[in-house]
């Protein structure tokens, strides 16, 4: 028999919703609310104790921290200028390298690779995105290190020694393997990131390429390289992102020095190794607010980076729809 | 059929011919790249399964660092400190990257969505050596050392792993299957909870099985935080510990060789570890994506 509506106790449609139903819905949504306020609470809590730890060196030294070249525990004097140009210049050669090789390894698997080989190499350069940085930096003294002395240093002094960029005496460590590493640990994200955008490009656009005749060559500088334009910048800067933080396996390698020097043979250091070579205790309260100083200075560049890169992407995406 | 004189074959030349050669090269060169870097993981995992060989003894994982100058010895209190940290970052950043991703997917209004996903990603683009001095200045200078304070740092770096992982299985449950719950009367929590979270409960595993991966090898952020460890196997998270990157960090600058087999052998476990995990839970997350796209 029917029940009419006007016959129900009003609100009985209500109170179905039992109190344990609203209770719930309104306690699911503060708990994952107040973890996402954490998540945002984290974040502002990193950018502001890495300010506040730097306080004090910002009021010693003030902005001219960033050029000044001495880093004197002895008389308490720091600066920033060495380990700015060490960053800049071994991820920005890194860069060099790791930008065609990403780009040519991003191309191969989306373009050239037959099916099986596909899978295989795509994973097996994931498997190199893996490998913990301190393996890499493990391997980088203890085998790149003794190769690039004996065998890359010499080899590159002989033909290019007349330039100021390959002569001085051979180490194990420095420079040269510093960017050595970093573009190992630079290509398996960019060539990531650079397959999976290669991939979205129309297969109509392609295939109308190759009906006019183009070769592949012609078709992948005509229609992916310009189509895919933004992203490939994105994943250029993703890499230059994670070259610029390294710290661990840059400490390994580049030798620790102060100085600006032309050649890739010399000692060095960047902002994030400095910041790792002083785990063991700074002296004074002014050197641990001035490796905060360090810090803030890291946080700064890779947010810039970083932010960009997903400015880019996030452009991409909206023309993609 | 028989029109074509046989001389007539179709070969590029001239400026054809050009064109398919330069584009010959080009992919050649496409190809060098990628077998390039195959060498050289080739080469990374070689060395360190050749090297790794004379230092892997049941000692490296019952001995702790042998007295200076004497052979021998392992790095047991490592494997313990790294296995402790690691356990104890996965149970902070589970739950709260789980709840952050059923936020944003289940209930933010997009622009408090995007907000949130976009500072995920900044906070992953953050280098963990910053990471570390963060803890440190937060908490280190306040308290002290310890692995509570190396699993927090830790932590951080993990929960935007697996928050996205888990914000991307959750945008592939269907949307029917929300509406179907609703539709029995099935309130909004109940929902969540009891059809679409077991759902992804696979996608989720995988996500922090990843996130896992990732944070056994980082050592930038220990440095700050749980280096000053005694030379004994300690289980309390209230004291600095070992860790087993660590290690690697400090013997690979040691001149002593005996530490360097120590180094390579940690490395190996380390890599075995990371490696095995990271590429089953990539194989896993395919087959879970699969299944839920209904593939």
């Amino acid at each position: 028999m029917a029940v009419r509506a006007s016959e129900l106790p009003p609100n009985a449609l209500a109170s179905r919703r039992s109190f344990r139903d609203r209770a719930g819905d309104l306690g699911l949504y503060a708990l994952s609310a107040s973890a996402a306020a954490f998540a945002l609470v984290v974040i502002g809590a990193l950018v502001y104790e890495v300010v506040d730890g730097a306080w004090p060196s910002i009021g010693h030294f003030g902005i001219s921290f960033v050029w000044h070249q001495v880093w004197d525990p002895n008389r308490d004097v720091y600066g920033a200028l060495n380990l700015i140009y060490g960053t800049a210049l071994t991820s920005g050669v890194a860069l060099l390298f790791a930008v065609p090789l990403s780009i040519g390894i991003g191309l191969y698997l989306s373009e050239l690779a037959p099916g099986g080989v596909r899978g295989i190499v795509g994973s097996l350069i994931e498997m190199l995105a893996a490998v913990p940085s301190v393996i890499i930096g493990l391997w980088g003294i203890l085998v790149l290190g003794p190769f690039v002395q004996r065998d890359l240093e010499p080899f590159l002094s002989s033909f290019l020694g007349w330039t100021p960029f390959f002569h001085g005496t051979h180490h194990t460590g420095g420079l040269l393997p510093a960017v050595v590493v970093l573009t190992i640990m630079i290509v398996p994200i960019s060539s990531a990131v650079c397959r999976e955008l290669f991939l979205t490009v129309p297969q109509e656009l392609k295939e109308g390429a190759f009906g006019l005749g183009l070769t592949r060559w012609e078709m992948v500088r005509g229609v992916v390289l310009p189509y895919t334009r933004g992203g490939v910048v994105a994943a250029i800067l993703l890499g230059l992102g994670r070259a610029l933080g390294e710290a661990i396996a840059v400490t390994q390698v580049i030798g620790s020095a102060q100085g600006i020097h032309l050649s890739f043979f010399e000692l060095g250091d960047t902002l994030a190794s400095r910041i790792a070579a002083q785990y063991q205790g700074a002296l004074t309260h002014l050197a641990v607010s001035s490796l905060v100083y360090l810090a803030l200075i890291l946080l700064v560049f890779t947010l810039i980076v970083n932010v960009s890169a997903q400015v880019i992407v996030k452009r991409f995406e909206l023309r993609q729809g | 059929m028989s029109a074509v004189a046989p001389e007539s074959r179709l070969v590029a030349t001239g400026r054809v011919g050009r064109r398919k050669r330069k584009s010959r090269i080009m992919e050649g060169v496409a190809l060098l790249a990628s077998l390039l870097a195959v060498a050289v993981l080739a080469l990374m995992i070689g060395s360190v399964l050749v090297k790794a060989i004379p230092g892997l003894s049941l000692d490296l994982f019952t001995e702790n660092q042998a007295l200076f100058g004497e052979a021998g010895g392992g790095i047991a209190n490592a494997f313990v400190g790294t296995l402790i940290i690691v356990a104890i970052a996965t149970l902070l950043a589970l739950p709260v990257g789980v709840l952050v991703a059923v936020y944003v997917g289940e209930f933010a209004p997009p622009q408090v969505s995007l907000l949130v996903r976009s500072s995920l990603d900044v906070l992953n683009g953050i280098p963990s050596i910053v990471i570390g001095i963060f803890v440190y200045t937060l908490l280190v200078l306040r308290f002290k050392q310890s692995g509570i304070m190396a699993a927090i740092a830790l932590a951080i770096i993990a929960l935007p792993l697996v928050s996205r992982a888990t914000q991307e299985v959750l945008a592939l449950v269907p949307q029917s299957l929300r509406e179907a719950s609703q539709a029995l009367g099935i309130s909004k929590w109940r929902t969540i909870l009891r059809v679409v979270l077991p759902v992804t409960i696979g996608g989720i595993l995988t996500g922090t099985t990843l996130a896992i991966a990732r944070v056994a090898g980082e050592t930038a952020p220990i440095l700050f935080t749980s280096t000053l460890f005694t030379n004994t196997t300690s289980w309390d998270p209230r004291n600095a510990l070992a860790t087993v990157p660590f290690k690697i960090f400090v013997y690979s600058e040691d001149p002593d060789p005996n530490l360097h087999r120590q180094a390579w052998a940690g490395a190996f476990v380390l890599i075995l570890f990371v490696l095995v995990i990271s590429l089953s839970a990539r194989f896993l997350l395919h087959r879970s994506r699969r299944k839920l796209r209904g593939r």
